[in-house]
């Protein structure tokens, strides 16, 4: 059934070898892609550039002002002298928030009377202006409920919440993007090299002399995965190693269960390979498909962006790409700390979809020989 | 028993689509014979020879290749066959050595006798000072020894060729068709193709296949007694003369000549029977100077050309 599978082993092994620069590449790109979402990559905006115009000049306006700079939130870069300045610093990208504080702001706030301080935010940039738009309301509500305290003395907040965040507690973004990223990394190394050997062999009418070879089809599809399943082994260790270490995220549940996961992900992402191989007939085609299937592993599978809030149809997409199970396996454990039982459902999503690529991958293997 | 031939093929037919490549072939093929395919490009040959080792199934028809009939589930066929394609298809990324090590275990050489065989065909194809060199770094001759070489590791009694001797050197052509010489004489089969009526004529079986037909098929001596290629009446001759491109226009204007084509050195024709001195007097009184005339037998070309000829008056009408 196996027939020839170790000769196509000895084959491919010297082939991977014989281009060290292939694999040195394979070995670096997740490295660079670990700096870039890991250290560059922050979904949490601070140091906001803003400007104000302050229109009162008194004490409680100065002190609105360094309320909105301690959050660390906003960096106060310019102050405006007219409206027209203030939208005009925000117009030429000098500042992403401007404060405008109205002149009679010290006396109303003392009056205990309704108070309006303008916050112009540049939408432009929707993930900056969302953080500023929370936080400025948060600043706004215990400004409000500070003037309530000192009319009312004694009277507390009447409801109050108390929301801790668990798992991650300090929110950083590099314990969330880099779980996923092992997922990512690891598909986009095994995904193109197996699709780009097949196809090779194809362009190089190498396939056709092995068919004259008692080679079985088995062992050639499988002979063919094994040492790209071994590299992309190997890069999983370096990637946890790298999270551990260099990023600091603990691992809060089992490395066993993470290494089985890891193993049943790479054979649906070989398999993906595969697939794509059978479809594309020379290297140029296999790369714009393996591209067609990267774009979404990273935007739809929840590894950048929350699948909750996609519609139905982008929704459903995300859920026939492995690496979308596999991210969710991998923070379950790396994170949460979850087992076997949280996971289980996840691992049959892999298993269909693998079982589903390798077969049909099987199928069309055949076809394409005649 | 071993069977007497070492192809036999009957109706065999492939079609693609509307397009039939190849149609009704029948084929026999004799154990320890070199068997040469010929034909324009696109006519066939290598469908043919792809059917034939397997890798293509045909869309109806027979074959038996070495005892074998071909069809679903006959992969014991590929052990007794070798295949050396058209294009150069071996892993330029991998030596000699590599390549052939590579060979042995795809065709499940034991590892006991594999070092041995090795060395049998390294001996054979004389690559035994490449042996780590990049089969991609190799010159085309060289190539085709490593790939015949690879493609004798499990020692097959059937070799099939397609265009071996495509793009490479007169040298390293007559250096391979030695060595086919000498195989054909240790009991190894061969079908080969080309386009070479020089490797024709050396074969011991020739066949011409001509859009998806085989139209001819026998040792050459017999296809050059074929009756289409030399009609009874007519007879062919050689013709010297000065100013060869203005002779053969002068003699395909003859009434009793039938064609003149230019051969080299010399002019064939083909005229009516007995009118040799009646061409020679015809061209001298012309003005055409040193005329010698005699009578020859058909080369394999003038069968081909002949035939193609025939075939395509045969369709147009």
């Amino acid at each position: 059934m196996f027939r020839g599978f170790s000769a196509i082993v000895y084959k491919e092994t010297i082939h991977i070898l014989r281009d060290p620069k292939t694999l040195l590449l394979m070995l670096v790109i997740p490295g660079i892609q670990l700096t870039i979402f890991g250290y560059a990559i922050q979904m949490d905006v601070k140091h906001i550039p803003t400007v104000f115009y302050n229109l009162d000049g008194r004490e409680a306006s100065r002190e609105l002002i360094d309320s909105f700079v301690n959050t660390g939130y906003f960096d106060i870069v310019d102050q405006a002298y007219s409206d027209d300045e203030l939208t005009g610093l925000i117009v030429r990208g000098r500042a992403k928030v401007g404060i405008k504080i109205p002149p009679d702001y010290s006396d109303l706030t003392a009056l205990g009377r309704h108070a309006d301080v303008q916050v112009l935010i540049d939408g432009s940039d929707s993930t900056v202006a969302m953080q500023a738009l929370n936080v400025s309301n948060a600043i706004a509500l215990r400004k409000s409920f500070a003037v309530i305290q000192q009319r009312l003395p004694g009277q507390t907040q009447p409801v109050e919440f108390r929301p801790r965040v668990l798992f991650n507690p300090d929110m950083k973004t590099a314990n969330f993007m880099v779980p996923g990223l092992i997922g990512i990394v690891l598909q986009v190394v095994t995904m193109f090299l197996t699709a780009f050997a097949v196809v090779r062999e194809k362009e190089n009418g190498t396939l056709e002399q092995l068919m004259v070879t008692p080679v079985s089809r088995l062992g050639l599809m499988v002979g063919k995965l094994a040492p790209y399943a071994c590299i992309g082994a190997f890069e999983v260790c370096m990637v946890v190693l790298l999270m551990r270490f260099m990023f600091q995220v603990p691992i809060a549940g089992s490395i066993t269960l993470l290494a089985g996961f890891s193993l049943l992900f790479l054979f649906t992402s070989l398999g993906l390979g595969l697939m794509i191989s059978t479809i594309a007939t020379n290297q140029v085609q296999a790369m714009q498909i393996a591209f067609l299937v990267m774009l979404p592993s990273v935007l739809l599978s929840g590894f950048m962006f929350p699948q909750e809030s996609m519609p139905l149809p982008i929704y459903v997409i995300g859920q026939v790409l492995p690496v979308t199970y596999f991210i969710r396996v991998l923070r379950g454990i790396i994170l949460r700390d979850a087992g076997f039982m949280e996971l289980w459902p996840q691992g049959i999503g892999l298993i269909i979809i693998g079982g589903f690529l390798l077969t049909v991958s099987a199928g069309r293997f055949r076809k394409t020989l005649g | 028993m071993e069977p007497q031939f070492a192809i036999e093929t009957h109706g065999l037919t492939r079609r693609f689509g509307s397009f039939t490549a190849v149609e009704n072939a029948d084929i026999c093929v004799e154990r320890g014979s070199i068997y040469g395919l010929l034909g324009p490009n696109g006519s066939g040959k290598t469908t043919l020879i792809r059917m034939l080792c397997g890798i293509l199934r045909p869309t109806s028809g027979t074959a038996t290749v070495m005892g074998y009939e071909l069809g679903p589930g006959t992969d014991e066929i590929k052990h007794h066959i070798g295949y050396m394609s058209q294009q150069f298809s071996l892993y330029g990324d991998l030596s000699v050595m590599e390549n052939l090590n590579f060979y042995t275990r795809a065709y499940s050489v034991p590892r006991a006798k594999a070092a041995q065989r090795i060395e049998e065909v390294v001996e054979l194809t004389g690559i035994h000072n490449y042996r780590d060199r990049l089969a991609r770094n190799l010159s085309g001759g060289w190539r085709q020894r490593l790939a015949l070489a690879c493609a004798l590791v499990h020692e097959p009694k059937l070799l099939f060729l397609d265009e071996p001797t495509a793009g490479i050197d007169p040298v390293a052509r007559r250096a391979l068709w030695n060595l086919l010489f000498e195989l054909s004489n240790r009991g190894h089969t061969f079908f080969v193709t080309t386009h070479y009526m020089d490797e024709a004529e050396r074969c011991t079986h020739v066949g011409y296949i001509y859009f998806s037909r085989m139209i001819a098929n026998g040792t050459p001596a017999e296809l050059k007694e074929m009756p289409e290629v030399t009609p009874t009446g007519l007879e062919r001759m050689r013709v010297m003369c000065d100013r060869q491109p203005q002779a053969m226009g002068f003699i395909n204007g003859l009434d009793y000549v039938r064609d003149a084509t230019i051969f080299g050195d010399s002019l064939h024709v083909l005229a009516e029977e007995g009118s040799g001195e009646r061409l020679r007097s015809a061209l001298a009184d012309n003005g055409f100077g040193h005329v010698h005339v005699d009578s020859i037998p058909p080369s394999l070309e003038d069968v081909f050309v002949t035939l193609t000829r025939t075939m395509d008056e045969a369709r147009s009408v």
